[in-house]
């Protein structure tokens, strides 16, 4: 393993961190809800498409209005600072394989990196446990196997 | 109020993304790409999450209901599943494929990245997937 020092910010990753932890708290302390974005962008289509009986029609406003946030970030960022530039890597067919395991992986498996990883971390939950190690090693796995491996540039 | 508090942890939420390096897809992956230049940032964006959200979620797990007067809905599922697994492996996958989650997704959309539409599009259209499988039964 070999740490590249340059990339490192501890810092910056802390804080922010520490800025999503008190969101997922202030989530469940005042609303009684897991700040899990798949489950709540989920909740949402299963609303506007019919079905789910857990989606109740508050949940739906209060996930509506987490994901406005979400969405609200960068705009709020944007008017204090400039929002750090994103770069992007694989074919515009990669990104949709990439989206599609994503959606369908993340309800399957009831939960992505907020979910399991911050919310069900800090819950001590063993499913979220198992469900961060998976999302975890096929990830390690999968970075491996495109970098190394099939030697994609990215 | 609900609604209130919803858009402030949302706002919060993404804010910590963006501060955090979550929305750069190439900072994810130089995270997941243990064996070439690592780096190990997003390891502390865990750290940092899990230590402020622990105290608070056992608090939350202490009480019948939220703040505001709803009900407390923490999850109570403990068994391991084949979903559970296999849903998280796919997962895993796709954001080994991209560096993008979906919080980051979505806060990356107004930024007016064409590959971050491309991404959500294709992010939902799986999350709609799942119920046309799911409504036929299939496990």
């Amino acid at each position: 393993m070999n740490v590249e020092w340059s990339l490192f910010t501890p810092w910056s990753a802390l804080a922010g961190g520490v800025l999503i932890g008190l969101a997922a708290s202030l989530l469940i302390l005042a609303n009684g809800r897991i700040a899990g974005i798949s489950g709540l962008l989920g909740g949402l289509l299963d609303g506007l498409f019919g079905g789910s009986e857990q989606s109740d029609k508050e949940g739906r406003g209060e996930a509506a209005l987490f994901l406005l946030g979400l969405l609200a970030a960068p705009l709020l960022w944007g008017m204090f600072a400039a929002v750090p530039e994103s770069h992007f890597s694989g074919s515009p067919a990669m990104l949709i394989v990439a989206g599609l395991l994503v959606g369908l992986g993340t309800r399957y498996g009831s939960g992505c990196t907020s979910g399991h990883g911050v919310c069900g971390l800090s819950r001590l939950s063993p499913r979220s446990l198992v469900a961060t190690l998976c999302f975890m090693g096929a990830g390690f796995v999968t970075v491996y196997v495109v970098r190394h491996l099939l030697g994609v540039a990215v | 109020m609900n609604k209130l508090t919803a858009l402030l942890a949302g706002l919060l939420f993404g804010v910590g993304l963006i501060l955090s390096g979550m929305t750069d897809p190439a900072k994810v992956l130089g995270f997941l790409d243990l064996t070439g230049a690592w780096d190990p940032s997003l390891a502390l964006v865990m750290v940092g999450a899990i230590a402020a959200a622990m105290v608070p979620m056992a608090l939350a797990r202490r009480r019948s209901r939220a703040w505001l007067g709803g009900a407390m809905r923490l999850p109570t599922r403990r068994d391991l599943d084949r979903r559970l697994v296999g849903g998280s492996l796919l997962f895993g996958v796709g954001w080994g494929l991209a560096g993008i989650c979906p919080g980051p997704a979505l806060t990356l959309l107004p930024l007016g990245y064409w590959q971050g539409v491309v991404f959500v599009v294709a992010m939902v259209a799986g999350m709609l997937l799942f119920r046309v499988l799911q409504s036929r039964g299939g496990d």
